[in-house]
């Protein structure tokens, strides 16, 4: 399955995009956090969430939609 | 009544909206970048009863965003020169300033005299510890947060939904994450995220529309794209003596940090400067002794930095090198200088030297 995979904050800036299509054929979230991660080194020490379907879901859900968010906290104000 | 008359012709608010606005009482947390526009318009609905908290002062840079403040408001406290705008705006309100930062001893005392709880703050310390507070109290929050060209917006603990600690359970790994006054924002950005909450607010007392329940919206000022996302319920549960016993990161403060001249830092023995700003920022430190370490990338870099050295940690104008030095100091790194003023305040002296 082609995942769109959006990017928000300082996710987008490490990625340096705020969407791109990635070719998925695993099962999980977190099989494609590994391949996220694997991409994009500096991330491993970022905090994120990852929403599906516009739904915030756990690592262990299995992916069933073909767009995924990456989210991370923000502090300014 | 003329007043409110734009209200009260709209069938969804009529005058029985407006007395619901006018018995309302809400509680904004930071009269800054968020809190001006909030302050504002909720002011000018004419929500009854408005608390306004912050314990800062008034900057010029602050003026480029936080629209309540004029150069006149410069040195006043904020949430007191916030008060003196909006008494003017409209008088028929009642106002209460509370010049002092929001802490576990104060939150819950605070909050029970409030309907809606606004946060318009710019640190996570005190973001988790409305969220815990507003539990608490059962209280609505309505969230907001922004970053250079992106803001979130959210609806927190009405009726029985979600919290901030849902989406994001813990305060992130300190340094990780920046504020404005770190890696700046467009002054719009805040102006865009307040009035949303500001509507959010209105919305909640009203019991008008879709509420952004339990929702994180997300706006980017580039593209103009939102995001929504739900947030299912978590089932985190804080007691009250939990709250006041919380000795996690979350809440605490600072500790002290000492300053030094640069004329007293360059004499210093076995030094290393560590310019703490984005590798684009002039003027450079030209030192021998000088590394770059963003602040950004401090969590992921800060090994680079001798620990057995005297270390002088250099930004702008001295705020992100203090930022720099409360990280380090809670891992064990000690003989951490800020110069005082940051490169602003040695230009002159540097650049003849």
């Amino acid at each position: 399955m082609n995942l769109k995979v959006k990017y928000f904050g300082l996710i987008a800036e490490i990625t340096n995009c705020s969407e791109e299509t990635i070719a998925f054929s695993k099962q999980t979230v977190s099989e494609l956090l590994d391949m996220i991660l694997n991409k994009y080194p500096a991330l491993k020490h970022k905090d994120f969430k990852v929403a599906q379907n516009m739904q915030l879901v756990h690592v262990d859900t299995k992916i069933t939609t073909p767009e995924i968010a990456l989210l991370p906290p923000f502090s300014g104000g | 009544m003329s007043r409110y008359s734009r209200h009260i012709i709209l069938s969804d608010i009529g005058q029985e909206g407006q007395n619901k606005i006018s018995k309302a009482r809400v509680l904004v947390i930071g009269a800054g970048g968020l809190g001006c526009p909030i302050l504002q318009y909720l002011a000018a609905a004419g929500v009854g009863t408005i608390g306004i908290m912050d314990f800062d002062v008034v900057e010029t840079s602050n003026l480029q965003r936080q629209i309540l403040f004029g150069t006149s408001s410069i040195g006043q406290n904020k949430a007191l020169a916030a008060k003196a705008r909006l008494e003017d705006l409209n008088p028929t309100i009642n106002l209460i300033a509370y010049p002092e930062a929001l802490t576990q001893n104060n939150a819950l005392v605070v909050f029970e005299d409030y309907d809606i709880i606004v946060d318009g703050t710019d640190n996570f310390n005190t973001r988790y510890l409305i969220n815990d507070a507003a539990l608490l109290t059962h209280k609505p929050i309505v969230y907001g947060a922004i970053y250079k060209f992106e803001g979130q917006v959210a609806v927190f603990n009405y009726k029985d939904s979600a919290n901030y600690r849902c989406l994001f359970p813990n305060p992130p790994k300190e340094g990780s994450i920046a504020n404005c006054s770190e890696v700046g924002v467009l002054g719009v950005l805040p102006g865009i995220i307040g009035t949303l909450q500001a509507n959010e607010v209105l919305k909640i007392i009203l019991e008008l529309g879709d509420i952004l329940n339990g929702k994180l919206l997300s706006f980017n000022a580039k593209n103009n794209q939102t995001y929504t996302i739900s947030i299912p319920k978590s089932d985190y549960i804080i007691t009250e003596e939990a709250f006041y016993t919380n000795k996690t990161s979350a809440f605490e403060c600072p500790t002290p940090i000492e300053h030094i001249s640069f004329e007293k830092a360059i004499q210093l023995e076995n030094v290393q400067f560590i310019d703490v700003r984005e590798p684009h920022e002039t003027p450079k430190l030209d030192l021998e002794q000088c590394i770059s370490v963003p602040l950004n990338q401090l969590f992921e870099n800060f090994d680079q930095i001798d620990k057995n050295a005297n270390k002088v940690f250099v930004c702008q104008s001295g705020i992100r090198s203090q930022k720099a030095i409360t990280f380090l100091k809670k891992r064990d790194y000690n003989n951490c200088y800020n110069l005082e003023g940051g490169m602003q305040s040695i230009k002159t002296i540097y650049e003849n030297r």
